[in-house]
């Protein structure tokens, strides 16, 4: 059933990204393309190069992407209901356990432990994201024909924008987007 | 509060959350503070204190931190119905825009143009992806806290080299955190 399948994935999702925005990284590429396939790395990609470009967190534009693509709107509301759920949960929950006690220190003692985890996580997917770009075999190599030359050129560039001259990172996609345009249409013109 | 009227707050709640879900790039953190200068500076239904206490809930939370703060604000002011208001407000404009694209994402992916700035613009998301797992480990680093960094450490080889599951890899560090801050209490609680 694939309605059901959709709101347990996204179930999963919500209730287990914590730290907000990339935290939800790691677990849709868990869920969307290693256990149901549902999208391809390279979709997945694309979707994360979207969710950044557009308002909203990337765990509800996944919901509403992945469901769109898999199951049509019904399929779209399906996820992000369940994407949603646990936070009305746990957030409501924790609101009125905190208006009991005043103390939130396992909380926050547990969360203090679970950032290094999440950003190893965070990591590890945006490696899945880097090598098959750099790499057009998919694999880290350095036979000739295998580094993508122009990627490698993108993403030190835009390191530099981000971390040197603090440019804004959809200002830095978009430039790296329009530069591999306009080569690509450069190429296509002058037939290399 | 008690006098005001209670459809004005509903709406209010909705039509704020819908606004800034819509306009608000870069994330839930962005969300929460202009969540906090329309309900706490401008509108003053919620002290400054409280709004703090509010915020770290929210962030402590799994899930969307746009979303939870949606549902703090919500509960805060209005119980249940505040809640369905500030949460169908923050993510009707990220559903709306998402099932826009996925309806021409796939007529569109194997456009010309939209391939070249989606293929350039991998290049800029894996940048900015790595520039915040720079910043994040930088804060964990920067705590000297040996169990921390190891903690990052064991988390990153586990998930990348040996593909261990990732909700596995957060209940295990949300156990080891929860256990070490008991601990550390405790100490606390005997030393004074």
């Amino acid at each position: 059933m694939i309605f059901l399948k959709l709101f347990l994935a996204f179930l999963q999702i919500g209730a287990f990204s914590f730290g907000g925005g990339y935290a939800a990284m790691p677990l849709i590429q868990a869920q969307v393309i290693d256990r149901y396939g549902w999208l391809t790395m390279s979709d997945f990609t694309d979707l994360v190069t979207i969710a950044e470009m557009t308002p909203g967190p990337i765990a509800v534009n996944s919901a509403t992407f992945v469901g769109n693509q898999v199951a049509g709107i019904p399929g779209a509301l399906v996820a992000t209901a369940g994407v949603i759920l646990p936070s009305c949960i746990f957030v409501t929950g924790l609101a009125w356990l905190y208006k009991k006690y005043r103390n939130l220190v396992l909380l926050q003692g547990i969360l203090q432990f679970l950032r290094p985890a999440v950003v190893a996580m965070i990591f590890t997917a945006g490696l899945k994201i880097l090598i098959p770009a750099v790499f057009t075999s998919g694999a880290i190599s350095l036979a000739a024909g295998d580094v993508n030359i122009r990627t490698v050129v993108y993403f030190i560039g835009a390191l530099i924008a981000l971390r040197k001259f603090k440019i804004g990172p959809i200002k830095v996609m978009v430039g790296c987007g329009l530069l591999e345009f306009i080569v690509r249409w450069g190429l296509r013109i002058f037939g290399a | 509060m008690e006098q005001m009227d209670r459809k004005h707050v509903l709406r209010k709640l909705f039509f704020s959350t819908l606004y800034l879900s819509t306009f608000t790039f870069g994330g839930g953190y962005v969300i929460v503070t202009l969540l906090k200068s329309k309900f706490v500076d401008e509108l003053h239904w919620i002290d400054d204190d409280e709004m703090l206490d509010l915020v770290a809930i929210a962030q402590s939370s799994p899930g969307a931190i746009a979303v939870n703060g949606a549902i703090v604000v919500g509960y805060k002011l209005a119980g249940l119905p505040g809640i369905l208001c500030s949460v169908l407000g923050a993510i009707i404009p990220p559903f709306l825009i998402l099932t826009a694209i996925s309806f021409f994402y796939d007529a569109f992916k194997s456009n010309f143009a939209i391939k070249a700035l989606l293929s350039g613009m991998t290049a800029g998301v894996a940048a900015v992806i790595m520039s915040v797992v720079y910043d994040m480990g930088g804060d964990v680093v920067k705590t000297r806290d040996w169990v921390r960094i190891l903690a990052m450490i064991l988390a990153f080889t586990a998930n990348y080299f040996f593909h261990v599951n990732v909700i596995l890899i957060i209940l295990v560090t949300a156990a080891v955190g929860a256990v070490r801050t008991i601990v550390r209490e405790k100490r606390k609680g005997a030393g004074q």
